[in-house]
């Protein structure tokens, strides 16, 4: 297991250092001066560029300027905001819990509907139940979130006025962040009516977010699920007398359920990607808005920062799914 | 005289094989009836793009002052000259929605057409040649999915600068480690087995290996995945020009046609409804062309 361990984070070094690569290479890529858009001034003299220049470095050899960035990065230094002068790494983990928290109730959302609805479509194979829940999938897998978002709100908040139309809670009501995870905060806040207030909000940016996973988690239940009910112990536990519900729940589930949990593990990016639209719609102060909103504000530094920060985070997910898998399953591992 | 009958008659020989694969491809492709419908969805949609100048009842910008945001013709203050209403600026939605289906499926041909193409070429040879060509190419192929795609995206249109055909480029770049991913496993799997050894026995060079041997024996997967691509650069290139990193107005793609009308949602439902739900039966008429083909290609799956 150990050796399995090793030889899988021995691969992510190589993607870490083109991550780095690609996120050096990003300030440089960009159209006019680095200089000038780090800077952000106008007019410089000639001496205040030389200044600039040497202050951030750009005057060195392009390799030790990249060794240099490396560096930084290994030692938590991911640059500072050009818009707010405030750390980059400390701006990213002041918003990382809203995403967080958006994200897992998508996944948990996406999990307890995906999973069931699965299930259902595998044990009533070929019948209407199945193809609806097959249809609906295959519509949830080609939505436009953005469009879908904007949907619920015009119902849920336009016409029914049931739900706030954005962010994490109402204005009505303030406390200091104590894990910066809203749910939590506000029901240690003590204060009446948080909680509904933060759980309202959340409603409908986990929907939005959750669709494409849900749709993903269903079709990937069912197919994992029709693959173990064809299997030889799932006829014997039949042939015993069991009753179905055993059957399937308990010994076909189990195994069905290997493949489900890496899809799940892996919906990772997806919900990053879905996070940066999700978020723009419902003004969800998380990772997502920052970095478009970063990217509109022209904050470069904060852009290179963020890609770093995001690809590592799901180099490491993706890190864990497979050493999960690899102890669930053992076979992986003599690869 | 004779050489043209043989030849000829070579090509007859040569050709029924590929009538019976069709006919037998259209057999299993077509018992997928939801397949079967996306398909036409499909052809419907193409045919309505190709036409756009004479189906579409007005000029896709030009603006009335005298309609502007007029509901549907159904509702109340609905007129049949605008049939879906017009937008904020008084242009025709359905028209725009006509229009935009060129955008959207130009979009995909092009990303999937450049992603497929690189991809496949990449593949071949990382995986023809393996040794440490095939290691570099693969980390770094690994390094492009280490990022969501839409983010990716979105960086690479701020360095190109905004626009659709940025956009489309930098969709292309994000969804081709997949092909390449995608090629490079199906040349390792056939490189070893008999006819390709044959072949390279009876002196065919490794371009002739590559492309003529090994290569037509790969493509069932890379179909697959490249009507998953078309399906997702048309929704990634929306999301693009929702963020306003895509197409720019007044260019009547779906996205940005969304981003435009995203202050009115409460006002006007159908600036935000129609540009979306295009933008779906699309996306669920290529996934559902998509699907039938997994089922009619992929051997392992077929009547499993």
């Amino acid at each position: 297991m150990l050796r399995f361990l090793f030889s899988r984070v021995i691969v992510l070094i190589p993607t870490f250092i083109g991550v780095s690569i690609i996120a050096f290479a990003f300030i440089r890529l960009l159209p006019g001066d680095p200089i000038l858009l780090i800077a952000g001034e106008r007019g410089l003299t000639e001496e205040r560029y030389a200044e600039l220049q040497a202050a951030y470095g750009f005057d060195r050899p392009i390799v030790v300027q990249y060794l240099d960035y490396l560096a930084g990065l290994l030692t938590g230094d991911f640059g500072e905001s050009i818009v707010t002068k405030r750390a980059v790494l400390e701006e990213f983990f002041s918003r990382f819990p809203a995403t967080l928290e958006l994200s897992f109730c998508a996944i948990v959302f996406a999990a307890l509907l995906g999973i069931p609805a699965g299930m259902l479509a595998a044990v009533k194979r070929g019948s209407i139940i199945d193809q609806s829940i097959m249809g609906t999938a295959l519509v949830g897998f080609s939505m436009p979130i953005f469009w879908w978002g904007l949907l619920l709100i015009i119902l849920f908040s336009g016409v029914l006025g049931w739900t706030p139309v954005s962010g994490r809670i109402s204005f009505l009501y303030f406390f200091p962040p104590v894990t910066g995870f809203m749910l939590i905060d506000s029901a240690l806040s003590g204060q009446e009516g948080a909680f509904r207030s933060a759980v309202s909000h959340l409603i409908l940016p986990t929907i939005v977010l959750g669709t494409i996973p849900l749709a993903v988690i269903a079709r990937q239940t069912r197919s994992a699920m029709l693959e173990v009910l064809g299997e030889d112990y799932v006829r014997t536990a039949r042939a015993k007398g069991l009753p179905p519900w055993r059957v399937i729940g308990l010994h076909a589930l189990r195994n069905a359920l290997i493949p489900v949990v890496t899809t799940i593990g892996l919906q990772v990016g997806v919900l990053m990607a879905g996070a940066i639209l999700t978020e723009s719609i419902f003004s969800w102060p998380g990772i997502g808005k920052w970095m478009v909103d970063s990217v509109f504000r022209r904050d470069y530094t904060v852009v290179q920062g963020g890609l770093v920060l995001i690809a590592t985070l799901i180099m490491l997910v993706n890190l864990g799914v497979d050493l999960l898998y690899g102890l669930i399953n053992p076979r992986i591992r003599r690869n | 005289m004779s050489s043209a009958d043989d030849f000829s008659n070579g090509r007859s020989g040569q050709w029924s094989p590929w009538r019976a694969m069709l006919a037998e491809f259209w057999y299993y492709f077509s018992e997928n009836k939801g397949a079967v419908a996306g398909l036409f969805v499909f052809i419907a949609l193409v045919v309505i793009a190709l036409l756009a100048p004479f189906v579409a009842p007005h000029d896709p910008v030009i603006q009335n002052r005298d309609a502007l945001l007029l509901p549907p013709f159904w509702q109340e203050g609905g007129s049949t000259t605008y049939l879906l209403g017009t937008d904020p600026v008084g242009r025709d939605m359905l028209s725009r929605l006509i229009y935009g289906a060129r955008f959207s499926l130009f979009i995909g041909v092009v990303v999937v057409i450049g992603a497929l193409t690189v991809g496949i070429t990449i593949g071949l040879i990382a995986g023809y040649f393996r040794g440490w060509i095939d290691i570099v190419i693969m980390r770094v192929m690994d390094v492009i999915l280490a990022f969501p795609s839409l983010l990716l995206a979105l960086v690479l249109v701020a360095v190109l600068g905004p626009g659709l055909i940025n956009a489309m480029i930098a969709i292309a770049l994000v969804y081709q480690p997949h092909f390449v991913r995608l090629t490079r496993a199906s040349v390792m799997a056939e490189k070893t087995k008999d006819y390709v050894v044959s072949s390279r026995v009876v002196g065919a060079g490794p371009l002739r290996l590559m492309v003529r041997t090994i290569l037509p024996n790969c493509l069932a997967p890379l179909i697959v995945q490249a009507t998953l691509s078309f399906s997702s650069a048309i929704l990634d290139a929306a999301a693009l020009g929702f963020l306003g990193m895509g197409a720019q107005p007044p260019t009547p793609e779906w996205g940005t046609m969304l981003a435009e009308a995203r202050e009115f949602i409460l006002r006007a439902w159908w600036v935000v409804t129609f540009p979306g739900l295009a933008i779906l039966i699309t996306v669920l008429a290529i996934n559902l062309v998509g699907d039938g083909l997994r089922d009619a290609l992929d051997p392992k799956l077929k009547r499993s």
